[in-house]
């Protein structure tokens, strides 16, 4: 239809655009998005909450139709050739879900048939992904009384029933505990080894450093900045000196030597003993002469560190904003947005 | 929680995949989602309260309460009465479709139907052939109560057979003007207050309790032309063995023009939704 598709692309959109209209108000949900998912990588769409994630999933998975722009996967138009990306695609998400009345067997079973095998080849295909998924004990069961863990777990495997070569997983860990959280990213792991493409979506940015090739941030519908974990970490700057005090009382003291040794204002936490700075582009021989400054003003410094800098921080520098605060590794953002 | 192990091997051979399977037909496809509408009445047997009760009530109460005034006998108002209270039954039972619809749509299921390679309307057809199933047990109740308390269908069981074909037909036709309310709205509950605003006119300014002669002029226009009222006298005639060809063909043709309006608004709406 346009230019020529390359075929090691899995997910190819430009400019993807979707508003949504409520009342007189209209929203960008998704404001020109651009993606390119290479076929066996998983890309990471990180962003908070409203951000626009799932609904570049939901284009993506034919749910939605583009307002402008446009996508392929695997090269069929998402528009056009729906049914052919419908066939090549499994969706996981908070909005493609299994039936909570339904058994465990009843619902994979049911998309079995719906996708074409029959009589044994259906039963003999459900049970061993519901054993593969450790849910043979449960299938018999209505998944209104699976625990969050086995409910995530047979959203996967209803995504695989049909062997997908592209899964969209639209925040799917969002909500578990860290033990299912890592069994979820465990099955990840094993599929793309298998050579099947991924665009997971999360809040969390640890799960993005953990499972993506490369992360976009996306942010108020747009793609904010693209890039490896250590491209997007790099692109903030040095890094950030970690200090903790032997005596609370000298925080501002110590604040504002930092200030006038670095340039940059230095961040406190809730630990009324540490505070942090960012080290300005090359800085780096700043942070040796940091030490001895502190020593000169009489602030005892049991601790000092030079740290990399978080995703957190990628965000904060990105956005201006931090990520919300129960999604944030460590509490800096948080202080920053009470400072604020 | 006992421990979970998720053994990489297993899981390979499982997801792996050789020979994918031919698409299933069009037909196939419905028939699946009907037989996870029987499943759904399985595992959630209280959705059936309204169908088993309500034409119980109904039917004893009118019967027993305005029998005698209206008809001069109980007996001879329930020969009168029992087609229409059937009809009620069925059609207020219609309404289900739509309020099962939105459930599905607010708890994301549809969403995963929606994104499956699939015909398209398939999940909504299924859905209501899984509903003729309610109505046909709906049928039962009403007609079995009625048997019991006296009524005698001149029509036998071949009238009685072919009023209930009938109804269905209707029933399956009204159907889509409420899947096209359980996409629209927003909640489960909003479906079920717009379906009975809807249907309250539509089954009581019928001619289903009373005969509509002593009706004021303007109100028995609209009777006239209230396919509800065409239905139950068809449905009557049926059951009675003496049916009016006309009456049964009117509400044929009402049912087809329902089916072409509002199956393809419905599809639009499904396809659109977001």
């Amino acid at each position: 239809m346009t230019e020529n598709t390359d075929p090691r692309l899995a997910v190819e959109a430009t400019g993807l655009v979707k508003h949504f209209t409520s009342g007189k108000k209209t929203t960008k949900a998704v404001d020109g998005v651009d993606l390119t998912i290479p076929t066996g990588s998983v890309f990471g769409l990180l962003g908070p909450n409203g951000a626009g994630k799932t609904t570049v999933v939901r284009m993506l998975a034919t749910l939605l139709r583009p307002d402008g722009g446009s996508a392929r996967v695997l090269g069929h138009d998402v528009v056009h050739d729906a049914d052919a990306v419908r066939s090549a695609v499994g969706l996981t998400g908070q909005y493609a879900s299994v039936d909570e009345d339904l058994t465990g067997t009843e619902n994979l079973l049911m998309l079995a048939r719906l996708f074409g095998f029959r009589g044994r080849a259906a039963t003999q295909r459900v049970a061993n992904l519901l054993e593969a998924f450790s849910l043979t004990d449960a299938g018999s069961r209505q998944v209104k009384t699976y625990s969050g863990g086995m409910r995530r777990r047979i959203d996967l495997a209803a995504s695989l029933v049909l062997s997908p070569r592209v899964l969209f997983l639209d925040e799917p860990t969002t909500g578990l505990d860290p033990r299912s959280r890592n069994q979820v990213w465990d099955i990840v792991r094993v599929l793309v080894d298998d050579g099947a493409t991924v665009l997971l979506t999360t809040q969390y940015l640890e799960e993005a450093d953990q499972l993506a090739d490369r992360i976009g941030v996306i942010d108020h519908g747009r793609l904010i900045a693209e890039g490896t974990s250590t491209e997007l970490k790099r692109s903030v700057g040095q890094g950030a000196v970690e200090i903790r005090l032997a005596d609370a009382t000298q925080r501002a003291e110590a604040a504002a030597v930092v200030q006038r040794m670095l340039g940059t204002e230095p961040t406190l936490p809730t630990d009324p003993y540490a505070l942090s700075a960012r080290v300005p582009d090359d800085g780096a021989h700043l942070v040796a002469q940091l030490l001895p400054a502190l020593g000169e003003a009489g602030i005892a410094v049991p601790e000092f560190s030079l740290g990399q800098p978080s995703l957190d921080e990628v965000f904060l520098t990105l956005t201006g904003e931090p990520l919300p605060a129960d999604e944030t590794s460590d509490g800096a953002a948080v202080e920053q947005e009470v400072a604020r | 929680m006992s421990a979970v192990d998720i053994s990489t091997t297993t899981l390979r051979e499982a997801v792996a995949l050789d020979d994918r399977p031919a698409r299933p037909s069009a037909v196939a496809t419905s028939l699946t989602f009907g037989w996870r509408a029987l499943l759904k009445i399985k595992h959630v047997p209280e959705q059936l309260f309204d169908v088993l009760v309500s034409p119980v009530i109904f039917t004893l109460m009118f019967t027993y309460l305005f029998g005698g005034a209206i008809a001069g006998s109980t007996d001879a108002y329930i020969q009168f009465l029992l087609p229409g209270i059937l009809v009620q039954t069925i059609i207020i039972v219609t309404v289900y479709t739509g309020y099962t619809l939105n459930t599905d749509i607010t708890k994301g299921v549809f969403d995963r139907f929606r994104s499956l390679p699939i015909w398209r309307p398939a999940p909504i057809v299924g859905a209501l052939l899984g509903d003729t199933v309610r109505y046909t047990i709906a049928s039962v109740m009403c007609i079995g109560l009625g048997l019991i308390i006296g009524f005698r269908p001149d029509g036998g069981v071949l009238g009685v057979v072919a009023g209930v074909a009938l109804l269905l037909v209707f029933a399956f036709a009204l159907s889509w003007i409420f899947t096209i309310l359980g996409l629209l709205l927003r909640t489960p509950n909003a479906v079920m207050g717009v379906s009975m605003m809807v249907l309250m006119p539509l089954t009581f300014a019928s001619n289903i309790f009373v005969d509509p002669s002593t009706m004021p002029s303007g109100l028995q226009t609209f009777v006239d032309l209230n396919p509800v009222s065409h239905l139950v006298t068809a449905v009557r005639g049926l059951m009675a063995g003496s049916a009016g060809w006309g009456d049964v063909t009117t509400v044929l043709i009402s049912a087809v023009v329902m089916t072409a309006v509002f199956a393809p608004i419905t599809m639009y709406l499904y396809r659109n939704r977001h």
